[in-house]
């Protein structure tokens, strides 16, 4: 083994790694009076390894026994998650300093989270899947409760951290049971072994059912998204914006790849389940979103309804829907921490409102704000043109071509009763009875993101071919032989 | 051989048993005393499979810390578990089906249990090889070199869970004064102490 | 195997003999003993008076605090001993790979240092 060679493979993660300790030594000495120095350099780590993940070795490569890849899908992933989680650090920056969530811990859990996502991302073995999965769940647990003086915030942490542990109990359960049949945990040595023998047997079933339900807990999808509602409320609003992006990202890759890379062969088997959970999630999204009064819950019903659509990608198992999944997330990304920067400008007298129904006549009180929660809302409804339209084209395209209509046309049915409550908050918003106004000055951070995400999300149809052609090479990995 | 036999359902009995007891002892210090048994009946259980350093990690890190760990918590939770208990039988049918279904589908899949005819060949890493090599020389030979990701990779699990339990429980008191080491030493006499000449008689 | 189980015999035993004693001794009270019980010898003993109330109470949240810690440190060494035992094998790459995981969990340590969780106030 090289362990040179290795170290250029994972050279962002490293970089991550090392710059995570460092930064919590420089807090550790420093104390709490560097903790807004210490949020931007955790900005400038995201970017740094943002850098090193696209100057990295092109192609397909291979590290540590082939317990760790590098390849293109890794590539845009993780790009991905490394910009959503920088946005949301951002956004995170003046919410916490001001509401005294003042640990200089915070950006650093981050850290460490985005670092264990990555690992996923790159993971190319069952073991070090499951690590990486561990790392990034710990950090989020932690960082759900950071609030620890709010019963709701101790609360979302506990439910999170009790649910989640009881999905890696159920993923490692699987694990040993594949395990158990094949005496490997490398995807290639999975696949190999999953190719040559035409039936699976009902150990290996039952094991793959058993990861499909853990990683379905941690890209919450129904049957398996009880604990969405409840840790999105409760979680300070900045985390929830982080948890609505990064992770979700994170897992629904390492999803696409688990099922398409060692159990690739077994399509059949993992398929229907797939299916099922999209299904689910789908209807469930959108119609347990209609009465929701509170904004933070319903984006939590929203993004299981958006995890839905995204499986549809994966349940087609073809090259086109793997692509469809990557631009949604893309999209996805966006959309999502343009909405929570408009969250988190929801103000009055200093503290935090969430219900929907104080966003009344902010039309009148704050036209750009709700001009640009707006157009996410239409964006999240999938109108065109508006970037949330081409996301779900490409999945849609994609579920029809694999000759799943079902899906397709379920899929069109909940994206307009989706669309029902994404306008109903527009309708509130400009043709309601004004209440009071929010705050003043929404802080630089939050203006600039605002502007940025609206601008990405509008006119996200003239960016689309790179992103497309990104995708598409990306998805081709998976299923290159 | 049959002392082997005879070994494996003691242990597993009083694993079941104590399982069992774990769940529906009315005292919860008692529930920690039975699920430490469990432990160290598993830790039985992986002796006679051969798995000598998982059977005496189960013992140093589950039964030494971990039990410790629990019972720490359900004396700080100071819950009133007799409370907790009402819903128990409520939950019992639903609990009992997942049960059930469990074990069939535990039954199933042993009962046609098969390993892959291919999987000599992707061997991540030979089993026991020949020769007197203990298991626990066997895991050191591979997991610093071979699975050296991983490893590190669990240190930064470690790290991370470190700073997760001082996050989350670590306040300090502001009224409590402590001991500062370095400002005592670095006292000096001319700071504390003046001597001042007094004539005699004149008082202070 | 069989040698190896054969080297855990005495532990059974021993765990035999312990177990057997064990329940003989409580079962020969359980039998043997005089017992004649009334409300008053069986009622908790607290200098005379009824008992005021729950012997169970809150316990400060820095005593897990510690414990966590214990048991994060305990799992360190968990590693070590593998690798103490393999050291001639795995060279100096082994060697290295231990210190780094080492000084991952001594970052971890001085964290908790300079935070001031070792101290009891």
């Amino acid at each position: 083994m090289d362990i040179v060679s290795d170290i250029a493979v994972i050279r962002p993660e490293l970089f991550v790694a090392i710059a995570g300790m460092v930064m919590l030594m420089f807090g550790a000495f420093r104390g709490e009076s560097s903790t807004k120095f210490i949020y931007w350099l955790g900005v400038g780590v995201l970017v740094v390894a943002g850098v090193l993940v696209l100057a990295g070795p092109t192609g397909t490569s291979l590290a540590f026994n082939a317990q760790f890849v590098v390849d293109d899908f890794a590539v845009f992933v993780k790009v991905l998650l490394l910009i959503g989680a920088a946005l949301a650090l951002i956004l995170a920056m003046p919410f916490n300093l001001r509401e005294g969530i003042d640990q200089f811990e915070f950006p650093i859990l981050i850290i460490f989270a985005v670092l264990g996502m990555m690992m996923m991302v790159s993971a190319n073995d069952l073991m070090s899947l499951y690590l990486g999965i561990e790392l990034q769940s710990l950090s989020l647990y932690v960082v759900a409760a950071i609030r620890r003086d709010t019963l709701r915030s101790s609360e979302a942490g506990l439910k999170y951290f009790v649910l989640g542990a009881l999905s890696s109990g159920i993923l490692l359960y699987g694990m040993s049971l594949v395990y158990g049949f094949a005496g490997t945990t490398n995807f290639e040595g999975l696949a190999t072994l999953f190719a040559a023998d035409s039936e699976a047997s009902i150990g290996v079933v039952v094991g793959l059912v058993f990861i499909a339900a853990g990683l379905a807990f941690k890209v919450s999808a129904v049957p398996f998204h009880m604990w969405t509602p409840d840790v999105y409320e409760g979680a300070p609003t900045p985390v929830t914006a982080f948890f609505a992006v990064a992770p979700k990202i994170a897992a629904m890759a390492l999803f696409v790849r688990v099922m398409l890379e060692p159990f690739g062969a077994l399509v059949l088997e993992w398929q229907q389940v797939i299916w099922f959970i999209s299904l689910a999630s789908m209807l469930l999204g959108s119609f347990a979103a209609i009465v929701q009064t509170n904004i933070k819950r319903l984006m939590a019903y929203s993004s299981i309804g958006h995890m839905g659509f995204v499986l549809v990608g994966l349940a087609a198992g073809s090259e086109e829907g793997v692509t469809g999944i990557l631009v949604y997330l893309t999209i996805y990304l966006f959309m999502n921490i343009g909405t929570f920067a408009c969250i988190l400008a929801m103000r009055r007298g200093g503290r935090m409102v969430e219900d929907i129904d104080s966003l009344a006549g902010l039309s009148k009180t704050n036209p750009m704000l709700a001009g640009a929660l707006a157009l996410f809302m239409f964006s999240m409804a999938g109108i065109p043109p508006l970037g949330g339209f081409f996301a779900k084209l490409f999945v849609f395209r994609a579920a029809i071509n694999a000759e799943l209509y079902v899906l397709a046309v379920v899929g069109l049915l909940t994206s307009v009763v989706g669309a029902f409550y994404y306008l109903r908050i527009i309708k509130v918003m400009y043709f309601d009875e004004a209440a009071e106004p929010f705050d003043k000055g929404l802080g630089r951070e939050i203006t600039v993101l605002v502007t940025v995400t609206v601008i990405v999300t509008t006119f996200f149809f003239i960016g689309l071919a790179p992103v497309l052609s990104g995708a598409e090479a990306a998805a081709a990995v998976l299923f290159a032989v | 051989m049959i002392i082997q036999a005879l070994a494996f359902y003691l242990f597993a009995a009083v694993a079941v048993a104590s399982g069992v007891m774990v769940i529906s002892a009315r005292n919860p210090v008692h529930s920690v005393l039975f699920l430490i048994l469990a432990f160290f009946n598993s830790a039985g259980l992986f002796i006679l499979i051969g798995a000598e350093f998982l059977a005496m990690i189960l013992v140093v890190v589950y039964v030494g810390a971990v039990a410790v760990l629990f019972l720490f918590v359900v004396m700080m939770l100071d819950i009133n578990f007799a409370e907790m208990r009402e819903g128990f039988l409520q939950y019992l049918p639903i609990g009992a089906l997942i049960g059930i279904i469990l074990a069939a589908e535990l039954i199933l899949v042993f009962g046609s249990w098969v390993v892959s005819p291919e999987a000599a060949q992707v061997l991540t890493a030979p089993a026991l090889p020949a020769g007197d090599l203990t298991n626990t020389h066997a895991l050191g030979n591979i997991i610093y070199t071979e699975y050296i990701y991983l490893f590190q990779s669990a240190g930064l699990v470690l790290l991370v869970a470190m700073i997760g339990a001082i996050v989350l429980t670590l306040r300090h008191r502001p009224d409590v004064r402590r001991q500062k080491i370095s400002d005592q030493v670095e006292r000096k006499r001319e700071d504390v102490i003046e001597i001042r000449d007094i004539p005699t008689g004149s008082g202070v | 195997m069989e040698e190896l189980l054969l080297e855990y015999l005495p532990i059974l035993i021993f765990l035999g003999l312990a177990s057997g004693l064990s329940i003989a001794m409580v079962l020969a009270s359980v039998i043997i003993g005089a017992r004649k019980p009334d409300p008053e010898k069986n009622s908790a003993y607290e200098c005379g008076f009824d008992a005021f109330d729950d012997a169970r109470m809150k316990f400060d949240v820095r005593f897990y605090l510690v414990a966590i810690l214990f048991i994060i440190f305990d799992l360190e060494v968990a590693f070590l001993f593998p690798w103490a035992i393999s050291l001639s094998e795995i060279g100096v790459f082994g060697f290295w790979s231990m210190i780094v995981f080492l000084g991952i969990l001594t970052v971890g340590f001085i964290y908790e240092w300079r935070k001031g969780a070792l101290e009891w106030e």
